[in-house]
């Protein structure tokens, strides 16, 4: 270490959890600065060395991460406010002293770990896939147009991290509105040839009780997304969709 | 019978706009005639308006049905809202929260103006024909003129603002570049809708609404 960053250090102050039932706190950090560190380094700082800025010994920060690219969405949390992935906070960045949160729109497991679950279940009352099990080869599907496929790359990058929905004022303990990231991946799926063949079905259900009505157009989620996917776009053209499909439905039966 | 959320909430949405959206500009042609016309062409206004044929039906289907329905249905969608302009203070966050203190702002106001005005002609202690000279007794304060005004410009608001969601809700306006000009076109129609009011309000203070009853029956049969 370089004798101008030997003495510098870096004040954290993180909302701290025991278990899920238990009272948040907030614990101070003083961390040793190196050049180029990101939030995951400084709480690896804080396993390694479980010390609070009062020197008192303390419990190691629990957090989640993986890819450390910010393509897996597991490290989501709220940094100075803002729900982010920890990976790619930049302490640089980042203003002091640096704020962590977990994203409380979330079951909080411990610490900063949150349980994402709700939008897997969301994911699969949706049917976010592409059925093409059967019992014999059913060759090739119908190729998808190179301009479509442009933009439905763009809602593919979905990592189903939560910061939309951290984000969003409609999604809370107030509503069960699933929130915009199951609702964007209805219309990628829905956008792909073989997908669009369970269209209707995708439809009904976000048309059901916590479906797209939930929206209240805050539009937080599209300026909020990591990975800058046109979450209201997304929304808007599912509102078009089911719009059609519920006049289809009344005045086509 | 209980209704999903989705339809009831496109109900409401509907209803924002089919009759009660329409029912506003009607209201306001109604009141900018007085300050066109004064006091006489605002009265022919009223005497026209309420000898349309099945005038209490439409009052009731038309307008105060939708109403407690846009209303009591709008207020819980208000409070189920977890407000966070503080940590995102987009464009969008906050006109979706005005969207929400302008509806209840609204909600208010009409259930006073009601009550001051419809109301007491159902109860039989005001006449149609009397209305002019009850707003002008009621606008001369400045109090209430202010409180009228308050009123007025959240309810323009809450109408523009709903449009620009309501064009984004049932998938008119899908793209950011509609939406953004759509944005601009309602923001638009918010300032000309809240200026026409306040115009026809401001013409309710004029002393020629000071007039009694038999004056204005005189000019009605003149």
């Amino acid at each position: 270490m370089s004798t101008e960053t030997q003495n510098k250090t870096i004040r954290f102050i993180i909302t701290r959890q025991e278990d899920q039932q238990s009272k948040p706190y907030k614990e101070e950090f003083e961390i040793p600065y190196r050049p180029n560190m990101n939030v995951i380094g400084a709480l690896m700082e804080v396993q390694r060395n479980p010390v609070n800025a009062k020197g008192e010994k303390t419990s190691p920060v629990c957090w989640e991460s993986n890819c450390l690219e910010e393509v897996c969405g597991a490290c989501s949390m709220v940094i100075n406010g803002k729900p982010r992935q920890a990976c790619t906070a930049l302490v640089d960045k980042l203003e002091q002293p640096i704020r962590i949160e977990p994203m409380r729109t979330f079951p909080v497991i411990r610490d900063v770990v949150i349980d994402r679950g709700r939008m897997f279940d969301s994911l699969k009352r949706v049917k976010a896939w592409i059925p093409i099990d059967g019992t014999y080869d059913l060759g090739p599907g119908p190729r998808m147009a190179e301009t479509k496929r442009q933009w439905a790359y763009e809602l593919s990058k979905c990592m189903t991290c939560g910061v939309c929905l951290e984000a969003c004022p409609n999604v809370s303990e107030k509503t069960s509105f699933m929130g915009p990231a199951p609702l964007s991946q209805v219309r990628l799926f829905n956008a792909h040839p073989t997908g669009e063949m369970n269209m209707e079905e995708r439809l009904e259900t976000i048309m059901e009780d916590d479906g797209i009505e939930g929206c209240g157009n805050s539009q937080n989620c599209v300026m909020s997304c990591p990975k800058g996917i046109p979450l209201t776009t997304s929304i808007a053209a599912l509102n078009k969709d089911t719009t059609k499909h519920m006049f289809k439905k009344w005045l086509g039966n | 019978m209980k209704l999903n959320s989705f339809y009831s909430r496109k109900l409401h949405s509907l209803l924002g706009v089919i009759p009660l959206g329409f029912f506003l500009l009607e209201h306001l042609l109604t009141n900018y005639e007085a300050f066109i016309a004064g006091k006489e062409g605002f009265i022919e206004q009223v005497i026209w308006l309420n000898g349309l044929p099945l005038v209490l039906f439409l009052e009731i289907f038309g307008i105060w049905l939708p109403l407690l329905y846009h209303g009591v249905y709008g207020l819980y969608i208000a409070l189920q809202a977890k407000h966070n302009v503080g940590n995102y203070g987009y464009v969008r966050n906050h006109m979706f929260l005005w969207q929400r203190i302008t509806g209840v702002i609204t909600l208010i106001f009409v259930v006073w103006h009601f009550s001051d005005t419809r109301l007491q002609v159902a109860l039989g202690n005001l006449r149609h024909e009397e209305l002019a000279t009850h707003m002008y007794g009621t606008l001369s304060s400045p109090y209430y003129f202010a409180l009228y005004v308050i009123g007025i410009v959240a309810t323009c608001f809450h109408f523009s603002n709903g449009m620009w969601s309501f064009l984004v809700s049932w998938g008119i306006t899908v793209g950011p570049r509609a939406q953004r000009a759509s944005a601009y076109i309602w923001m638009g129609v918010f300032v000309i809708l809240s200026v026409l009011f306040i115009l026809a309000l401001t013409s309710f203070t004029d002393e020629s609404f000071a007039l009694s009853i038999l004056d204005s029956a005189q000019i009605e049969i003149g």
